[in-house]
Formats: structure tokens, sequence, C-alpha cells
């Protein structure tokens, strides 16, 4: 027995004037495990995040997300990128980080159970005389960014501004943000870019406390194999915009084209000239 | 500014077609005058991505020069007209272009890389100041140029009274700036310069790693920006003969309008939307209202950017995640 | 020869030969198109000062840069006291009599006002350095800039309740810090959208006329007292803001800047010009006066009303009134304060400022950006109506004159130059940038030109703003003492 689909991607293209970035892909993840994508550089890959997240409207295709929090499926093609994470409760990360640089770690938490707090606060009438009620909320939501922060190791920093924060700090943050959000679906892409191998690790367990514990399916883009192999429930491959392999770690590895689109064939050596063609 | 030159017979019974052929002539050559503005405004906007909102400033200290040297050549119909406005001419964007590149170099250089606003407020005093400056220094009148260059043709439709009417000046506006026009696709198409001001629009840092001087670039875009306003300094100088301290900020603006219009970055964009921005006008306020006319432009700005952010002639950009 | 003199001179001879260049044409010259023919004058004794005070300028400015004390420090004190020598002989008129070439008053004063400021400029700078020379740079323990700013706020607050008591505090005084204030709330007001939210609104005008209007035309056609203006001019206001803002706030900064820009200059030539409506430029008079809870400031009350010297049984000064008016735009303001204070703190202010710092992150967490962005747009836009209510009354009077872009020039000014969002410096930008060029009339022609000027200095020195600390909303643990 497979564990029920969360999210199924039918036929995904996308195309930028000519280019087509991102070619009849389809694959699916399901509940409560850990996929991967990856691919070459200009694969594709942040452009399949993009159309999930609902940043790009896919040329053709269809996503589907089946959330235990809701009877119906939702169609993410068809809604707004903040929709998305409101109601799907589909949440991503940035491969160039994100945070609001100015903002404290606990205000970047704050911001995002935003929705959540709007409504505590009566859409900032209670808020301004200072109802119980969002006091309440507020506190709670403290309560829950704290034990982000703690969970991502970044409690001496909590007052800080994000901007002030190491690198590999500021990629927790990204994640402990993204977990406030109270996703479903954790989409990761190249968390862990620019990271040292150790720093790594702590990611690798992270990523399987969030699945382990608290039951959330992750979505990860990354280039770093070995994490990639050690986390993993099962990969997707894309080169050129297509689909080229799929299926657990073991196959994946020893799959002739996907070895063949990481070290080229012997007539055609393109792995630098693609470096820039993602959008 | 006004477009009334050519209305002067209300009481004649008027065409429709010829009453039209006038507001169009009249609006050819303000769109003419726009277009040049708005080069500046499209090439520093593609290059930098800033708006250059002293621009407009620019442009009035090229008409203020250009009307200076008219003035010290003394002003008669005789031969010594064609001198003085090529004099004119030259001075004007000899000392406008160098206040063009001091404004670069002073006012928006050292705050490239900073917070966008910070430059855009920078620009916005450097307006305040400049206006100011010349208000200053040459008083809160206005100046006035009577006309110059006369003579035209005057064309009949039918045996109808009204007279629709071409001036030469009109003609020379409209050639002075086909001929500009042209000198500058060519120059950014075939030149070293030109390769240059490509390169840094799509990537600066990129371009500085092959070795394009990217301050020297900018620095040119702005002065051959300076120089096109200086032309249209003189031309509206010319044209309407009044100018002030103030005629910046509304051309400014209108300018501008017309590079969003054309589509930002792009220089036959700006000149395209220059037309538009211009025949609007005098057909708003051929038709409907003199008093409202900018009120018009406004809403074309608004309307063009909710509906067409990329302009007629730009290419869309598509947002980076 | 290579010593940094030498280099520092040539340096300060090519500026000031790039700026002669560009000033000859103006200050050089001058253009009189009035009378018979238009004729081209010249003013080279004013041109050649702008040279000169150029070069020693620059000259002084790149010393005092390279760490030299002594050289700049004399060269700056010279500046001042031929600056403030010169400033003294035209304003006695001493100079008049003899030089003709003095004639054109403005760029002789304008020079000379230059040179002192930059003077005394150079000669600070200078000093400091002659002093410091010899020390090593001190170690410098970060204020506690949290607690610093909030003394600050209040020991500012404070003072302004006190101001009108104060002795030798006159009508002229009372009547300017009326107006700061007045610019003061402006600010606080401009500062959620453009502090905040990180929207550039070079319109922000409109909603002041749209307040003013409000109040005028209500106060005159149905003769409606100010306090029940006051809410509906706001919410007129702030609709207005719902309206505009809708179709444009998804632009990019600076085309919002733009197209706010044209809002505003639409609403200015709509009130020029629909004279049945506004009364066109003539504007419109006899705007009603706020009474004091009822009791209107009038020398002679109607039979059977009391005013307020009556009612209090003191004699009857016009002064009250201005104090009141006074009071009024402070108690506007502290309200403005203490609401843009507490909704900072409430998740609709963090979602402000995190869509000031990233749009995209926070549509990747869920923030509706229009909602929000509309949202900071319409409360500033409110604030803009209640303060043009209050210059309505205060003035009796409005035009559209008194909605130029130049306004929301200076108030985009006073929220950046103040340091975007922070509420104490936008207070002390206003005063700098309002009350210093108000008191100081004698300079008025100046004002606008050194206003210029001063943003493109502040910018160019801190191109955050003045205050650029920022306190978190919301801390984990008690901010350290």
């Amino acid at each position: 027995m497979n564990p029920p689909t969360l999210l199924s991607v039918e036929h995904l293209t996308m195309r930028f004037g000519g280019l087509i970035a991102v070619d009849d892909v389809s694959f699916s993840v399901e509940q409560g495990a850990i996929h991967a994508l990856i691919g070459p550089n200009g694969a594709g890959k942040t452009t399949v995040f993009n159309c999930l997240t609902g940043f790009y409207k896919p040329s053709v295709g269809r996503i589907t997300l089946h959330s235990p929090e809701s009877r119906t499926p939702f169609l993410l093609e068809q809604m707004d990128d903040y929709r998305i994470v409101r109601e799907a409760k589909v949440v991503r990360t940035f491969q160039n980080i994100r945070t609001f640089p100015k903002m404290s770690v606990l205000e970047n938490l704050m911001v995002a159970q935003h929705n959540h707090l709007m409504r505590a606060s009566g859409w900032t009438f209670l808020g301004l005389i200072g109802a119980p009620s969002f006091r309440h909320a507020e506190a709670e939501s403290v309560e829950r960014a704290e034990y982000w922060i703690g969970r991502t190791g970044l409690a001496d920093y909590a007052d800080t501004e994000a901007g002030a924060l190491p690198y590999g700090e500021q990629r927790r943050l990204e994640i402990a943000r993204a977990m406030c959000c109270d996703p479903v679906l954790l989409c990761l892409d190249e968390p862990a870019a620019g990271l040292n191998p150790s720093e790594t690790e702590e990611l690798s367990e992270l990523i399987g406390y969030i699945r382990d514990h608290h039951h959330i399916s992750v979505l990860l883009i990354e280039h770093d194999m070995s994490m990639v192999m050690g986390v993993s429930d099962h990969i997707v491959v894309l080169d050129y915009g297509q689909k080229i392999a799929e299926g657990a770690p073991e196959a994946v590895r020893n799959d002739p084209a996907v070895v063949q689109a990481y070290l080229g064939s012997d007539d055609e050596d393109e792995a630098g000239e693609r470096a820039d063609s993602t959008p | 500014m006004n477009d009334e030159s050519g209305r002067d017979s209300g009481r004649i019974r008027i065409r429709v077609m010829d009453y039209f052929a006038q507001q169009f002539i009249n609006g050819v050559s303000l769109g003419a005058i726009y277009g040049l503005i708005a080069i500046g405004y499209t090439m520093v906007y593609g290059i930098i991505g800033m708006i250059n909102f002293a621009h407009g400033e620019i442009y009035m200290i090229g008409a203020f020069i250009a009307l200076m040297v008219v003035v010290a050549f003394g002003i008669s119909e005789g031969g010594l007209v064609v001198l003085a406005l090529l004099s004119a001419l030259l001075v004007s964007m000899a000392l406008t272009s160098l206040y063009g590149w001091v404004l670069e170099r002073v006012a928006y250089r050292p705050l490239r890389g900073t917070q966008r606003l910070a430059a855009l407020i920078s620009a916005i005093g450097m307006s305040i100041a400049l206006q100011n400056y010349v208000q200053l220094t040459q008083g809160a009148r206005v100046k006035t140029l009577p006309p110059i260059i006369r003579g035209g043709f005057e064309f009949q439709f039918g045996n109808t009274e009204f007279i629709v009417r071409l001036s030469t000046l009109q003609i020379l506006i409209v050639v002075v700036t086909l001929a500009l026009m042209a000198i500058f696709a060519l120059l950014i198409a075939k030149t070293a310069l030109g390769r240059a001001q490509r390169a840094c629009q799509q990537d600066q840092s990129m371009a500085a790693l092959l070795g394009v001087n990217v301050d020297r670039t900018i620095s040119l875009t702005f002065v051959m920006g300076a120089a096109l306003a200086s032309v249209a300094g003189l031309m509206v100088t010319l044209y309407y003969g009044v100018i002030d301290f103030f005629v910046g900020f509304i051309a400014g603006v209108k300018a501008f309008t017309a590079a969003v219009l054309g589509g930002i970055g792009s220089i036959p964009g700006a000149m395209l939307g220059g037309l538009l921005i211009g025949l609007t006008e005098a057909m708003w306020s051929g038709y409907f209202s003199i008093e409202y006319k900018d009120v018009a432009t406004f809403s074309i700005l608004v309307i063009v950017l909710i509906f067409l952010p990329t302009g007629i002639l730009g290419t869309p950009e598509v947002e980076k995640v | 020869m290579n010593s940094p003199h030498a280099a520092s001179l040539r340096d300060a001879a090519l500026v000031a030969g790039i700026a002669g260049i560009l000033a000859f044409p103006f200050v050089g010259l001058l253009l009189t198109t009035e009378g018979t023919a238009p004729t081209l004058s010249t003013r080279f004794p004013e041109f050649a000062g702008a040279v000169v005070v150029i070069f020693f300028g620059r000259l002084g400015v790149s010393a005092a840069r390279r760490g030299q004390g002594l050289l700049p420090l004399v060269l700056g004190l010279a500046m001042a006291v031929g600056g403030a020598l010169s400033l003294v002989v035209e304003a006695t008129g001493l100079g008049a009599s003899g030089a003709a070439a003095w004639h054109a008053f403005v760029p002789g004063t304008f020079l000379s006002t230059v040179a002192c400021a930059g003077g005394i400029a150079i000669a600070g700078l200078a000093g400091r350095n002659y002093l410091m020379q010899d020390r090593k740079p001190a170690e410098r323990t970060p204020l506690p800039m949290g607690q610093l700013l909030l003394w600050l706020g209040i020991a500012l607050a404070g003072f302004a309740i006190l101001l009108p008591l104060l002795p030798g505090v006159d009508r002229r005084l009372i009547d300017v810090a009326t107006l700061v204030l007045t610019y003061v709330m402006l600010g606080w007001g401009l500062n959620i959208v453009v502090g905040l939210a990180g929207l550039l609104d070079l319109g922000y005008v409109a909603f002041y006329a749209v307040g003013a209007y409000s109040y005028a035309l209500l106060s005159v056609t149905f003769g409606w007292s100010f306090w029940v203006c006051l809410p509906v001019a706001g919410t007129l206001a702030a609709l207005f803001g719902i309206l505009l803002g809708f179709p444009v706030l998804r632009l990019r900064g600076d085309y919002l800047a733009i197209v706010t820009l044209g809002f505003g200059e639409m609403i200015r030539i709509i009130l020029l010009n629909w004279y049945d409506f506004t009364n066109g430029p003539d504007g419109i008079t006899n705007i009603g006066r706020p009474s004091f809870f009822g009791l209107p400031f009038k020398s002679e009350p109607e039979q059977g009303t009391e005013s307020f010297h009556t009612f209090f049984g003191v004699t009857y000064d016009p002064v009250h009134r201005l104090i009141f008016m006074y009071y009024l735009i402070l108690a506007l303001a502290f309200v403005t304060n203490a609401f843009t204070l507490r909704i900072r703190r409430l998740p609709i202010g963090r979602a402000w400022e995190a869509l000031r710092e990233d749009e995209i992150a926070c549509r990747s967490l869920g923030v509706n950006p229009r909602n929000t962005k509309l949202s900071a747009f319409a409360i500033g836009a409110m604030f803009a109506g209640f303060a043009g209510s209050f210059f309505a009354t205060r003035q009796g009077f409005v035009s559209p004159e008194s909605f130029t872009f130049i306004e929301s020039a200076i108030l985009v000014a006073i929220v950046v130059l103040g340091g975007m969002g922070s509420q104490i410096g936008v207070a002390v930008a206003a005063i700098i940038l309002v009350g210093l060029p108000e008191y100081f009339r004698e300079l008025q022609e100046y004002r606008m030109l050194a206003f210029g000027m001063g943003m493109v200095l502040i910018m160019l020195w801190r191109p955050g703003g003045l205050l650029t600390h920022r306190e978190p909303t919301i801390r984990t643990r008690p901010a350290p003492a």
C-alpha cells in the first residue's frame, strides 16, 4: 500500500517566449515523504517550484494538491501565490535567500503567521484596542516562533536583525519562517547551497525531523548529491526541462540517463554552457 | 505649454477635416519635442533603472542657455538668424551636456548600489535645487522671445475659408528631430559606445568584467540625454517664445509618460510615445478642453502602466524569483 | 610636485573651473526680456565671487577630508567671516551706492550665504580633525539608541506641550510651531505609506487637499462644525486613497512614484478648473472656525451665547485662538503618532514593514500584497485628510495653490531625511526643513534651493536618513537596558 498522494503534477509545461523551460513534466509527491528534484543547472527545477507556488502561471498543465486539511483538492495552477500559502499551505524557500533583513528573527517568524494573526486581531480593530483574545493569540504565535527558533538553533539570534545573521543561519531562518506558515508541503530551493559539510548534516537532520515529527511532506531541490541521496525517499531527475528518471535514490543513482545528464556523453560537453539558462 | 499657435479663426465655420489636419500638425511638432526629452529618460532608465527626475530641469536649462545665446546675437531677421540659431544649438548642447554629466557625477553616482529610493530622492532634490537656482539667478518672470523664424505654407481644402498652416518652424522641428533620431539610432546600433550601452543595460557587472568602462558609459548616457533635451529646449523657445524656470517640471512628466508609453528603454519607443502624447494633447485641447489636457496625459500614464506596463515597443520583463 | 597640497590645488582648480563654466550663463549673465528688446547684461563680480568661493570651498573640503586640520580650519573661518561680512554689508545697504554691478541683489546675497554656511561647515569639519589629531579613535561603545530616542521623544513632546506657556513665546513662534506640527502630522501620516510600507507616494498632497476641501465645502455649504467634519474628511480622504491606490499599487517603486505624482497634479488641476464645485483658483473663503467645546473664539459673541473669553471670564485676546489651534494640531499629531506606534506592533504593521523589505518573500508567506498596501495607503490618506481639515480651519481659506507638487516633495523629504520609519526622525526633520526656514523669513528666497540641495547632500551623507535605528516591534525577552 502506497501512502496517499499529496501533490500531483501533470503535464506541466512552462514557456518563456521561445524557450521551453519545463516540458511536459509529471510527478507526484506522497504524504509524509521527502521528495527531491534534481538535475543539472538550467534543467528547470526552480521553474517547477515557481509554478507550484504560483509565482509563474504554467503554460500548460495541472497541479493538484490533495490537502489532508481540506476535502476538496486545490488546483494550484489557478491560484495566486499568496493564496497558495494561505489556503493550500504549500510554502517555499528561495535559492537566493529572501529574509526581511531589517526585521528581527522573531519578527520574520511573526510575519509568517500573518494571516492567522490578522484574523485574531480582528483585521486590526481588536488589536488596536488591545483585546485579550488578540493578546492570547499573539502570545501563542510567539511561542510557536520560539519553538522553531530553538529547533533551528537560532536562539542566540532571536532579537537580532535578520540581515546581520551569518549565511548558514539565514538559510535556517528561512526554513523556520516557512514552518511558521504551518505548511502541508514544504518546498526547499537548494537549502544546502553555501553550507559547509557539518551544517549540511544538521540541515538533513532538520528536514528529517520535520517529516518525522510534524508529518510534513518536503519537496527539495538540491545539488549536494550526498545530502539528497541520504535524506530523500524519492527522487525526480530533470534535464533540459524534461523528466529523465524517477525512483528511489539507489535506482536513480544507477540510471544511465542520469549519469549521462550529469557527466555528459563523449560527444557533447555542455555543462558549462547551460549554467545560466535558468530563467 | 499651450498649443494655440494654429487656432486663430473662431468665427469662421470650421470644416472637420481642416481643423483635424491643423491639430495634427501642431500635435506632431509638439510630439517631436516631447520625444527628444523622452529619449533622455528612456536611456537613463534603461541603463541604471532609475527615473532621472531632474531631466526636465536639464531641458529647462538647455532652453535658457539657448535663449541667452539667441539674445546675445541680437534678434534681427537678417542673415544672422541662421548663425545665431546654430550657435545657440551648439553652445546649449555643450553646456547642457556638462550639466547632465555633473548631475550624474555629483548626485547619482555616489548613490549607485544603495537603496533605490535614495537615488530618486536625490534626483528630486536636484530637480528642486536646479529650478530654484534658475529662479534665483534669472528671476521668476517668464522670458519671452519674439518669433524669429517666420513663414510657412498655407493650405486650403476645397473652398472653405479655414486655412491650415504649416510653419517653417514646425517643419524644422520635425526635420531636426528626425535627423537626431537617425543619428542616435545609428550611434547605438553601430558604435562601440552603443554596444557598451546595450551591454550595461543587460548586466553591468558582466559588462565591467569584459572590460566595458561602466562609469564612463553611464556618464555618456547622461550627456547624450542632456544634449537631446537641450535641442528640445531650443525648439520650444523658438516655437512658443515663452519660457520660465518652471517649464521643466510639466514637460518632464509628459516626456516621462511618453517614454513609458513607448516602452521604457527603447529609443524608437520614446519617439513614438512622444508623438502619441503630443497628438493626444493637441487633439484633446482642440476638441475637449485646454484646461484638462494635463489630466489627459496623466490618465494615459496611469492607463498604460496598468494595462501595458512594458509600453508599446518595450520588452516584457520576467519577474525574477 | 606630488605633495597632497598640489593635488588638492589641482582638484580645487578643476572643480572651480567646471563650476565656473556651468554657472557662467546663470550667475554671470542676466537675461531680461521685459520692455522693448531682450537684453543680456553681465554680472561679472558675482560670477568671479562664486568661482572663488567654490575654489576655496573645495580646497577646504578636500583638505579636511584628508584629515588635515589647520589649513582648512583657517580657510573655513575666513570664508565664514567673509560671507557674513558681505551679508551685513548688503543687508545694511552700505555697498549699494558704489557698486552698480550688485544691482541684482539676489545672487550676491546668495553667494554670501553660501560662503558663510560653507565656511562654517568646513571649519567645523576641520576643527574636529584638528582637535582629534593626536588622539586615537575613541573606543566607541554602542549607545543604547532605543532608550536614547525614547527620552528624546519624551523631551520633545514635553517641550511641545509647554511651548505656548514658556516666557518669550510670541504669536509668530506659535504660528510657526503650528505650521511645523501640521507638517509633523502629515509626515507621520506619510511615514506609514513611505517609511513603513515602502510605497513612494509623491502625490500625498492630494489627500491633504481632499481633506481640506471636504471640510471647507461641508462647512460652507451645510454649516457643519469642525468636529463633525473631521471624521468625514478623514473618511473621504481614505476612500480616495483606496480609489487611487487600487489600480496602481502593484506598480514597482519609481513607477508608483510617478503615477502618484500624476494623481496629485490631477486633483490639483481638477480643483483649479471645476469652477462650480470648488470655485476654481479663487478658492473657498469664510470657512468655519472650530470652537472650544462649543465656545467660539469671538470678541463679541451674539446675544445670549457665550464665547471662550466670556465663559472663562478672561479678557478677549486673539492669541487664545492661536494657542487653541496649536493644541488642536498637537493633539491630532499625538493621535497620529500613538496610532502609528501601536499599529506597528500589530500584524498589519509588521506586514507593511515586511513588504517594504521584500515583497516576493511576503507573497511566499501568504501575505496579500494588494490589500496590505491598500490599507497603508488608505490609513496614510486618512491622516492627511485630518490634517487637511485642520489646515482649512486654521486658514479659514483654501485654494488649489496650497496643494502643489512641492508640498508632496517636502513631505517625502521629511520622511526620508528623518530615516524612513523613524517617528522621531520625522519630527526632527520637519523642524529642520519647515521650522527653520519659516522662522528665518529673510532667507525665504533661498529656502527651496537650500531645501533641494539639502535633500541631495543628506542622501549622499546618509542614504538611510538621519535616524536609522529601528527597535524590533516584539522581543523574546525585554530589551537590554
